[in-house]
């Protein structure tokens, strides 16, 4: 399970709308708590994938260190990403699952049509490691 | 020494700790330092030829090993390391 304030929540289906007919991406920081991750921040990142902006993403890694340092000073990790599926459903596609790596962590999608966020849906990326690695449903629990 | 700070997925694999100081002299010994005292991180951080996997990322402070002097990249005592798993994806099909 995935719990989120309704703030956080909303900045993150906020940013699919703003960048809109691009693809947005960013990084829930907060704890892992078992199964289930709880946010309390979230990052806004800038999308590199400027060659095809629309259907793809990529967060430049040296945005993630900088991320990662600054949650550390705040006693948060990174607990899972977001992004957006300008016009297209709320749902993980393969290419979303092959370059996904962070086992354990949630990986949250917004759908957004004609510049409105429709559907948040979140999933785990189950598994061990590269070869069994799956996405499962979740439940987004927004507080 | 310089420490390799763990991304969550990983930490399982490392005593559950957030970072791991190692002595070394190069980002090369560093990892190996880590594999040795952590073995099971072997297999997620290289491929069976021995190589970096091509979304395991790993920065020297703020600069990407790659751009350095890869893995000969010199570190001092103070020196953070992240391993840092790509981010990406998007809703085109492959």
């Amino acid at each position: 399970m995935l719990k989120i304030g309704k703030p956080a929540y909303e900045q993150v289906r906020r940013h699919g709308e703003e960048t809109y007919p691009h693809e947005c991406c960013g990084v829930l920081l907060g704890q892992m708590d078992g199964d289930s991750r709880a946010v309390t921040s979230i990052a806004r990142c800038g999308n590199t994938r400027s060659d095809s902006p629309q259907n793809r993403y990529n967060i430049d890694p040296r945005e993630l260190v900088r991320i990662q340092r600054e949650g550390r000073v705040r006693g948060e990790d990174i607990v899972g990403f977001y992004h957006s599926h300008p016009d297209h459903p709320a749902r993980w596609s393969q290419t979303d699952l092959a370059e996904a790596h962070w086992i354990g962590c949630s990986y949250v999608i917004t759908s957004v049509e004609k510049g409105k966020a429709v559907l948040t849906n979140s999933f785990e990326l189950a598994g061990t490691d590269e070869n069994d690695k799956k996405f499962v449903d979740e439940k987004i629990d927004v507080t | 020494m310089p420490k390799i700070q763990i991304p969550t997925p990983l930490r399982q694999y490392a005593g559950k700790e957030p970072a791991v100081e190692v002595k070394a002299a190069t980002v090369g010994e560093a990892l190996y330092g880590l594999v040795v005292r952590h073995p099971e991180l072997r297999r997620h951080l290289y491929t069976d030829d021995g190589k970096l996997r091509a979304f395991v990322n790993v920065y020297l402070n703020d600069e990407d090993v790659r751009y350095l002097q890869k893995e000969a990249t010199a570190v001092k005592e103070t020196d953070n390391i992240s391993i840092v798993p790509s981010i990406a994806g998007g809703s085109a099909q492959r």
